[in-house]
C-alpha cells in the first residue's frame, strides 16, 4: 500500500426533501486495497458511491482523485476518468447477449464495423478471469442472476479503471462464486487498483478488506484497519448501541413453539420436469421450516411451486389434510399462504405506489376490486404496520421505491401480515439488508411463528437458516437429500448433507 | 403565496392546463369572439361548445386509451374500431323517408336501439380480439393491435360492400347532432362515461389494481391480482369506447366510410392521454388530464382553421404545435429553465 491515497472525499454533505443522507462524511482510497464501507441501511453508504460515481451532485465538499479535483456529473464520465462501478442492483441489457453487455457502448471497432470476433473473444477472456465459463453469445437473460453479477463485474474489470466501485456484489452469489470474486479482488489488487466494497456481510468483510470505513445515519464515525477492529466492536459501531447476536440465537431456541400435531401443508412428491425433481415436504403452524442448499439447488423453485407461480407437473399439495390445486398465486393467497419474493425489486414491491398502497395491494386483491378498503381504514392499517414493524419513513404517502431495502421488506411483510395469512413463504428476506434491520425482521418473523403462522424459510446465508429454523429440510441439485432437527444442526451436519456424505 | 403557487405548479393538470389557455388566448387573439356563447334556436351556440362536441368522440377513445396505457399498453386498432362499428350502425339503420297516411315519418331498417346495441357488440368483440392476443397469448400490445388496425378496415369494407352508406333515418341525427337542455348529446355522453369511470376508479380498488398492474405486473400477480383478466377488460372497454365514439361520429356525418372514419384518431388519443400527464411507460393515469389533452387537440385543430391556414400545410402547423407542447411538458427541460430562472432571477 503506497502512502497517498488514489482518491479523497472530504466533508461531503448531500441532502434530499426531508432527508439528510450525508453529512460531512470522509473517505480515503489507497491504491491496491480494498476498503470496505459499511453502515446500516440509510447510513448513507448509496448516497457517498452515487456522489462518488456521478449519480447525483453533492451539496458541497470535495473529491480528489490523485490529487485533482473531479466532479463526475454521469456514471460514464466517472468511468472515463477512472472510477468504474458495479451497482447493487443489475445494471445490464437483459435482451443483449453477454458479449454485447460487456462491451456495451465501447465496441471496439474494426475498419468501418464493429469487429464482433473481438467482442466476443475478449468477453470471453474477462469472463475466464473470473473463472466463469458461459457461451457469451447467448442472450444475458437466460443465464441466473448470480452469473449476471459476474458479467457485470467483468464488463466494470474490462476498462481501464484506478478505482473500481462495488455496491454490494455478492448479494445473489453463492459461497464459490464469492470466492471466484474474492480472488478477481485479490487480482486487481496486486495490478495496483484500489477498490470500494459495499457490503452487508461480516464474513465477506474480514475475509477480503484492509481496510473499514463506518457510516452512521449519514455520518463519518471512523476509519479502522480490518485487522485492529473485532466484529463485536464493528457492529457497534455500525448500530451504535450493543447487539448480541449470539443472546438473539439463545432466545430464539429457548422460545420454539411446540408444533401443532398436523402438517398445514403437507407435500408429496411435488416436482416439474426440468425444474425440481419430486419433493416431500411438511410444515406445521407455529414452525419454521428452512430450506438449506446452495444457490441453485432448487430453494426457489420449490417455493415458487408451493405459490403456484410454476405448475408442478407432479405430486400434490394438501391443506390441513384436503387436497388443493394451486394454479396461480390468486389461488394460493386464497388459500391463505403469503410469499416475499428473493428479487424484491422486480417481483415484491410496485415502486411508484404508496407505501399505504404496497401495504394494502395483496389484501385488496384477496377482498376483489368491490369491496374497496375506504381510504381511512387504509391510511389506519398502513400507520399501524409502519409502527409495528418500525418501517423508517415521513408518512405513509411515500412512494415505496424511495425506502431502503430493509424498509422495503419490511413493508412487502406489512402486505402479507395484512391478509393474517396462515403461511409465510419468505424467499431470500434480509438479502441486501443491514444487521440490525436483519435481526428485526428475524425477530417479526419469529414472533408471528410463535401465534401460529407456519413460514418457510430460504435463505443462502446457512447461519441465518440455523438461526431461525426448527427444522431444516436440505436440498441438493434440485432435489430433496434430508431433513435435520433445527436443534441438533449445525453448519457443518448440513454441508456434510449437501456434500453427500451421510450424516 | 409562493407556497401555493409551487404546488400548482407540480399539480399534473397545471401544464395540460397553461397549454389549453394559451390556445384559447391564441384563439381570441385572431378571433374576439371565441368565448362568445349564444342562444339560437333553444341551445347553446358558439366556438368552444363547437370545440367540445367536436372533441366529444376523441375525449371518449382518449379515456379508454388511458386506461389500456396505465397498464403499460397500447390500442392502435381504436380508429379501425371506429369504422367498423361505424359500419355495423348506418348498415343496419339506413332508413328512408317514406309516407304514411299523409305525415311524412323516417323509418331504419333496424330498430335503432338494436342497431346500438349490435354496434357496440361488435366493437367489443373487437376489445375481446385485443385483449386476447395481449392478456392471452402475451403478445407485444403494439403489434397485438396492428393487426386489427390493418385488418380492421377491410372488414368494415365488407360490411359497406365498399360503399359509403349514407344513413336517411332522422333520430339518428340527434346523437351526433342534437341538444338536450341547449347543451350537446355528445357531451353527456362524455360525462356519463367519465362518471362511471372516477366511480369505477377512485370508489373501487380498479384503479390501485390497474396502476399496480401497469408499474409491476409480476409484483402484481404475487399479491393475488388477477393481472390477465384486468389488462383483457381494459382493452375490451377501450374498444367499447371507441364504439361509443363511432356512433356519434356517424350521426355527426350521418354516413359511414370505411375508409375515413376515425383515421389517425388513434394517434390523437394516444397524444391525448400523453398531453394529459399519464406517462406511456404505464402506472399512474389522469383521466382528467386526458380530458384536457382532447381539448387542447381539438381547439389545436380549431386555432387552425379559424387562422386560415391552408389546408395543405396544417398537419405541419400542428406538429409543430404538438411538438412544441411536448417541450413544454418534458420534467428535464422544465427543470432546465427553471434552474436559468433561479439564476439569472439572483438570490430569492
Amino acid at each position: 500500500m503506497s502512502a497517498t491515497p488514489v482518491l479523497v472525499m472530504q466533508d461531503i454533505c448531500k441532502s434530499f426533501p426531508g432527508v439528510t443522507a450525508l453529512k460531512d462524511a470522509q473517505l480515503r482510497l489507497f491504491p491496491g486495497e480494498v476498503h470496505a464501507v459499511m453502515g446500516q441501511n440509510g447510513a448513507g453508504k448509496s448516497t457517498l458511491i452515487k456522489v462518488l460515481t456521478g449519480v447525483e451532485t453533492p451539496d458541497s465538499g470535495e473529491i480528489l482523485l490523485d490529487g485533482r479535483p473531479i466532479q463526475p456529473k454521469s456514471v460514464d464520465e466517472a468511468q472515463k476518468i477512472g472510477i468504474s462501478t458495479v451497482f447493487q442492483e443489475v445494471n445490464l441489457c437483459p435482451n443483449l447477449s453477454v458479449a454485447e453487455n460487456i462491451f456495451i457502448g465501447r465496441f471496439p471497432i474494426r475498419g468501418i464495423a464493429i469487429d464482433w470476433k473481438a467482442i466476443e473473444r475478449e468477453a470471453k477472456a474477462a469472463l475466464a478471469a473470473l473463472n466463469i465459463h458461459v457461451d457469451v453469445t447467448r442472450t444475458l437473460s437466460e443465464y441466473p442472476v448470480a452469473i449476471q453479477q459476474m458479467v457485470a463485474i467483468a464488463r466494470a474489470l474490462s476498462t481501464e479503471a484506478q478505482v473500481l466501485v462495488l455496491d454490494e456484489p455478492t448479494s445473489s452469489l453463492d459461497e464459490d462464486e464469492v470466492e471466484r470474486l474474492f480472488d478477481a479482488l485479490r487480482e486487481l489488487k496486486r495490478k495496483g487498483i484500489a477498490i470500494l466494497f459495499v457490503t452487508h456481510f461480516l464474513d465477506q468483510t474480514y475475509a477480503i478488506s484492509d481496510r473499514i470505513t463506518v457510516l452512521r445515519n449519514g455520518e463519518f464515525i471512523g476509519e479502522y484497519a480490518a485487522s485492529a477492529i473485532s466484529r463485536l466492536e464493528l457492529i457497534n459501531t455500525m448500530v451504535g448501541r450493543e447487539i448480541d447476536e449470539a443472546g438473539f440465537a439463545a432466545q430464539s431456541a429457548a422460545d420454539a413453539a411446540p408444533p401443532s400435531e398436523y402438517p398445514f401443508v403437507t407435500v408429496k412428491g411435488l416436482g416439474a420436469a426440468g425444474r425440481m425433481h419430486p419433493i416431500d415436504l411438511n410444515i406445521y403452524r407455529g414452525q419454521v421450516l428452512g430450506l438449506g442448499g446452495l444457490l441453485g439447488s432448487g430453494r426457489t423453485e420449490t417455493a415458487r411451486m408451493l405459490f403456484g407461480i410454476d405448475r408442478a407437473d407432479s405430486g400434490t399439495i394438501a391443506i390441513d389434510g384436503a387436497p388443493v390445486r394451486l394454479s396461480s398465486p390468486r389461488k394460493a393467497v386464497q388459500q391463505g399462504i403469503a410469499f416475499c419474493p428473493e428479487d424484491r425489486k422486480t417481483e415484491g414491491i410496485v415502486a411508484d405506489l404508496s407505501i399505504r398502497e404496497n401495504i394494502i395491494l395483496a389484501l385488496q386483491a384477496r377482498r376483489g376490486i368491490f369491496r374497496y378498503l375506504p381510504r381511512r381504514v387504509q391510511s389506519a392499517m398502513a400507520d399501524q404496520f409502519i409502527k409495528q414493524l418500525g418501517i423508517r419513513t415521513p408518512d405513509a404517502e411515500k412512494p415505496i421505491g424511495q425506502l431502503s431495502g430493509g424498509n422495503q421488506q419490511k413493508a412487502l411483510l406489512a402486505r402479507w401480515l395484512a391478509t393474517e395469512p396462515k403461511m409465510l413463504i419468505l424467499d431470500e428476506p434480509t438479502r441486501g439488508i443491514d444487521i440490525a434491520a436483519k435481526l428485526e425482521i428475524m425477530d417479526l418473523v419469529k414472533t408471528q411463528c410463535r401465534k401460529g403462522l407456519a413460514i418457510l424459510f430460504i435463505s443462502s446465508e446457512m447461519s441465518e437458516v440455523l438461526r431461525v429454523s426448527d427444522r431444516i429440510a436440505v436440498l441438493r441439485d434440485r432435489r430433496k437429500v434430508g431433513e435435520i432437527e433445527g436443534k441438533a444442526a449445525d453448519e457443518q451436519s448440513v454441508f456434510r448433507m449437501i456434500a453427500g456424505a451421510e450424516a | 403565496m409562493k407556497a401555493t403557487l409551487l404546488r400548482l405548479t407540480r399539480s399534473h393538470l397545471f401544464w395540460p392546463c397553461v397549454t389549453l389557455v394559451l390556445l384559447c388566448l391564441v384563439n381570441v387573439h385572431f378571433n374576439p369572439g371565441f368565448f362568445d356563447i349564444e342562444i339560437k334556436d333553444g341551445h347553446l351556440y358558439g366556438s368552444v361548445i363547437d370545440i367540445l362536441n367536436r372533441a366529444a368522440p376523441l375525449m371518449l377513445i382518449a379515456m379508454g386509451m388511458t386506461l389500456v396505457i396505465a397498464t403499460r399498453g397500447i390500442d392502435i386498432s381504436v380508429g379501425a374500431t371506429v369504422a367498423i362499428a361505424g359500419a355495423v350502425a348506418a348498415s343496419l339503420i339506413g332508413g328512408s323517408l317514406v309516407i304514411k297516411e299523409g305525415v311524412q315519418t323516417y323509418v331504419s331498417n333496424t330498430p335503432m336501439p338494436l342497431a346500438f346495441a349490435a354496434a357496440l357488440a361488435v366493437a367489443l368483440l373487437c376489445g375481446l380480439w385485443n385483449g386476447l392476443l395481449v392478456a392471452g397469448a402475451g403478445m407485444q400490445p403494439i403489434v397485438a393491435t396492428l393487426i386489427l388496425m390493418v385488418a380492421g378496415r377491410g372488414v368494415a369494407q365488407l360490411i359497406t360492400e365498399g360503399q359509403i352508406v349514407t344513413v336517411y333515418y332522422e333520430p339518428f341525427f340527434f346523437i351526433g347532432n342534437g341538444f338536450i337542455f341547449g347543451i350537446p348529446v355528445s357531451l353527456y355522453i362524455v360525462a356519463a362515461v367519465l362518471g362511471i369511470l372516477l366511480l369505477l376508479t377512485q370508489r373501487t380498488a380498479l384503479g390501485l389494481f390497474i396502476e399496480s398492474v401497469g408499474i409491476n405486473p409480476v409484483a402484481s400477480r404475487f399479491s393475488g391480482i388477477s393481472a390477465r383478466a384486468l389488462v383483457f377488460w381494459v382493452y375490451a372497454f377501450c374498444s367499447v369506447t371507441a364504439g361509443i365514439a363511432a356512433l356519434i361520429i356517424t350521426s355527426n356525418v350521418k354516413s359511414a366510410d370505411a375508409n375515413n372514419a376515425g383515421l389517425l384518431l388513434e394517434l390523437d388519443a394516444i397524444l391525448a392521454v400523453a398531453l394529459g400527464g399519464t406517462s406511456l411507460s404505464g402506472g399512474r393515469f389522469y383521466l382528467i388530464g386526458t380530458l384536457v389533452g382532447a381539448l387542447i387537440i381539438q381547439t389545436l385543430t380549431y386555432a387552425i382553421y379559424s387562422l386560415g391556414v391552408p389546408p395543405e400545410i396544417n398537419m405541419v402547423v400542428k406538429a409543430i404545435v404538438v411538438f412544441g407542447v411536448c417541450i413544454i411538458q418534458s420534467p428535464a427541460l422544465r427543470d432546465l429553465l427553471l434552474k436559468h430562472a433561479l439564476r439569472s432571477g439572483g438570490p430569492a
